[in-house]
């Protein structure tokens, strides 16, 4: 007999496996379309997976998530711009093609953000924090949309950037792929090791009871500050990956709607498993990318689909394959 | 700036502000009282304009029509709490969140289908279409200035209500302590649909007298509703006069905000980010807001 553990590991292996052969056997069958598809489906269970660090296991929901995406993603677009017009950012910051110079540079533009932005958000909670989050993101929504150097509401084309340490060509579809395969393989692992960690398990306290944490004597302030500064950081390294997908880049990323996706995918796959956000965006992108096929209006039937959801299967794809958790695995 | 431009902007400021007036009342009293995060709240300003812009060519008043389209919105509201947002009262807000994203997919795409994609463009009323000199030399439209006075006769009605009637003695009861209003005999259930019922008009009302000055089109609920949140915020959750004056101070912020940066030659780049600044500022003085609601 197979435990319910068992299964969402063989579950999980399964997947990884289909995704690892993605490349192959597309290309065998001729339809290479899919691998960029599939590409943009794991740089978006990057950045799900880094909302389920403080949504899942902190119980933080942060309306805001696109804001770290999007912010990531320009950093990427505004070195690569000002290499090729050999300009420099602020007149002093020299643009880059380099990949391993503008990546690391997006997560630390992306976390810093989301360190001021926590500062101030997680001070509140409940309602208040929904708002705030949401409210700021709109803020640097803004901000890039009345950024005309940056090509404002138009957004900003570049090229170049595609070629990672100076040999790995980014601009081969399957190259690219399993560049972002191995980033996602990293971010689960890393996030795997960190969720097990003491620092997870008392991120996890924060969630169920902040107030007992608080009087056992951790400072929760700062551990959450922290889960969600290093969440912001691995959101802008999807941003980044994002960008370098698609040489071009423009403020919808970042529009709250964006945010409400990314939610969705955590929840849809399975939420504080760390695996089901990577379900949860596969299911969700090829829901986004495929219905349209058979109805234009897909959206009237996805819509009341979520609230049954919500009302129904609140515990998303993964939920089934895995044990309920002690105390019904609710959230706070 | 000059003594003109400043007046004129001012009551654009006022004007704007009681419009996320309208928007905000129904909002905080839902959030307030059930204790429900309804990020839905936008579409009902989006139907109140389609309505109204659909109404008004049929009917020929812009009266009837606004009157139709507020019992049409507040019906599609009593319908979406029935069916859909009652059962998640009790849920956590990341529940709420969800489900109202999804009721937003539905909305947005149920217009789409209804209407088209194209934005409608919705005339002002004839009565209203003329310009009047409030000060010498400064013709002002009429219309903004019956926007304004609706907004402010609906926050004297919704005061008169809630702190002069039986049904907002209740209103106010069920905010503090909901248990206790149900266990005294009181039909709680109903009392929350009329109250969410009361807010999906209230944003209707506001979605079609902004028709006119704006555009009619289907992200026109999306960005209102962050401002609304805003606005919220800085009142304090739940309290009604706290979105009357947070509402007067965004629309006036966001207002002056697009004028002045170019008044002294800085570009208007930091237009659209003061209001988010101002709730920022207001957060670190008064994490409740500046009315905090009781209980």
């Amino acid at each position: 007999m197979i435990s319910s553990l068992d299964r969402s590991r063989i579950f999980v292996l399964l997947l990884l496996a289909a995704l690892a052969l993605l490349p192959i056997v597309a290309t065998i069958g001729g339809e290479e379309f899919y691998i960029g598809q599939f590409r943009r489906i794991l740089i978006f269970a990057i950045a799900a997976i880094s909302l389920d660090l403080i949504l899942g296991y902190g119980g933080m929901v942060s309306l805001g998530h696109a804001a770290f995406l999007g912010a990531g993603a320009y950093v990427v677009a505004i070195l690569v711009h000002h290499a090729s017009e050999e300009t420099r950012f602020l007149g002093f910051i020299p643009g880059t093609f380099e990949p391993l110079i503008a990546w690391p540079a997006a997560m630390l533009v992306s976390a810093a953000l989301a360190f001021f932005i926590g500062l101030v958000s997680l001070r509140t909670s409940g309602v208040y924090f929904i708002m705030i989050t949401l409210a700021f993101a709109q803020m640097v929504y803004y901000v890039f949309v009345s950024w005309r150097a940056y090509g404002g509401d138009d957004g900003l084309r570049f090229r170049g950037g595609d070629t990672l340490a100076g040999f790995i060509d980014l601009g081969n579809d399957v190259v690219f792929y399993y560049v972002v395969f191995a980033v996602l393989l990293g971010v689960l692992y890393l996030g795997q090791r960190l969720v097990k960690s003491r620092f997870g398990r008392v991120i996890e306290g924060c969630r169920e009871n902040e107030r007992r944490m608080r009087a056992l004597g951790f400072p929760t302030y700062r551990y959450k500050l922290t889960a969600f500064t290093l969440a912001g950081a691995v959101a802008g390294l999807a941003g980044a990956l994002f960008a370098t997908q698609e040489s071009y880049i423009s403020p919808s990323i970042m529009h709250w709607t964006r945010s409400g996706d990314l939610i969705i995918m955590v929840i849809l796959g399975g939420m504080g498993t760390l695996y089901g956000p990577l379900v949860g965006a596969v299911v969700f992108m090829l829901m986004e990318k495929f219905l349209p096929d058979y109805t234009q209006h897909w959206q009237i039937v996805f819509g009341p689909i979520l609230v049954l959801i919500v009302l129904f299967a609140r515990r998303g794809v993964f939920g089934w394959l895995l044990p309920a958790r002690p105390g019904g695995g609710g959230h706070g | 700036m000059p003594l003109l431009l400043f007046l004129e902007q001012t009551l654009n400021g006022l004007q704007f502000g009681v419009t996320l007036f309208l928007m905000a009342a129904g909002l905080t009293l839902v959030l307030g009282i059930m204790n429900m995060v309804n990020l839905a709240h936008g579409a009902f300003y989006m139907l109140g304009a389609y309505f109204a812009a659909t109404l008004v060519p049929i009917t020929g008043s812009f009266l009837v029509s606004i009157v139709l389209a507020l019992a049409g919105a507040a019906a599609v509201g009593l319908l979406t709490e029935v069916v859909a947002l009652r059962t998640l009262y009790s849920r956590d807000h990341l529940d709420q969140v969800l489900a109202t994203f999804g009721l937003i997919l539905f909305f947005r795409e149920l217009v789409k289908i209804l209407w088209g994609p194209i934005a409608i463009f919705m005339d002002v009323p004839a009565l209203f279409s003329g310009r009047v000199e409030i000060v010498p030399g400064a013709p002002y439209p009429v219309y903004r200035l019956v926007v304004l006075a609706v907004g402010v006769g609906v926050g004297g009605f919704l005061w008169w209500l809630i702190a002069r009637t039986r049904l907002g003695m209740l209103i106010r009861a069920g905010a503090s302590n909901r248990e206790m209003v149900g266990a005294l005999g009181i039909d709680i259930k109903l009392l929350y649909t009329l109250v969410f019922a009361l807010g999906c008009g209230l944003a209707a009302l506001a979605g079609m007298m902004a028709g006119p000055l704006y555009v009619v089109d289907i992200g026109m609920g999306d960005d209102i509703l962050i401002k609304t949140f805003v606005v919220i915020v800085i009142g304090g959750i739940g309290s009604v006069r706290g979105a009357f004056v947070a509402a007067i101070i965004v629309g006036m912020v966001d207002t002056f905000g697009r004028i002045l940066p170019s008044q002294f030659g800085l570009s208007a780049t930091l237009a659209e980010i003061s209001i988010y600044v101002l709730m920022a500022a207001v957060l670190l003085w008064k994490p409740r807001g500046l009315f905090p609601a009781a209980g």
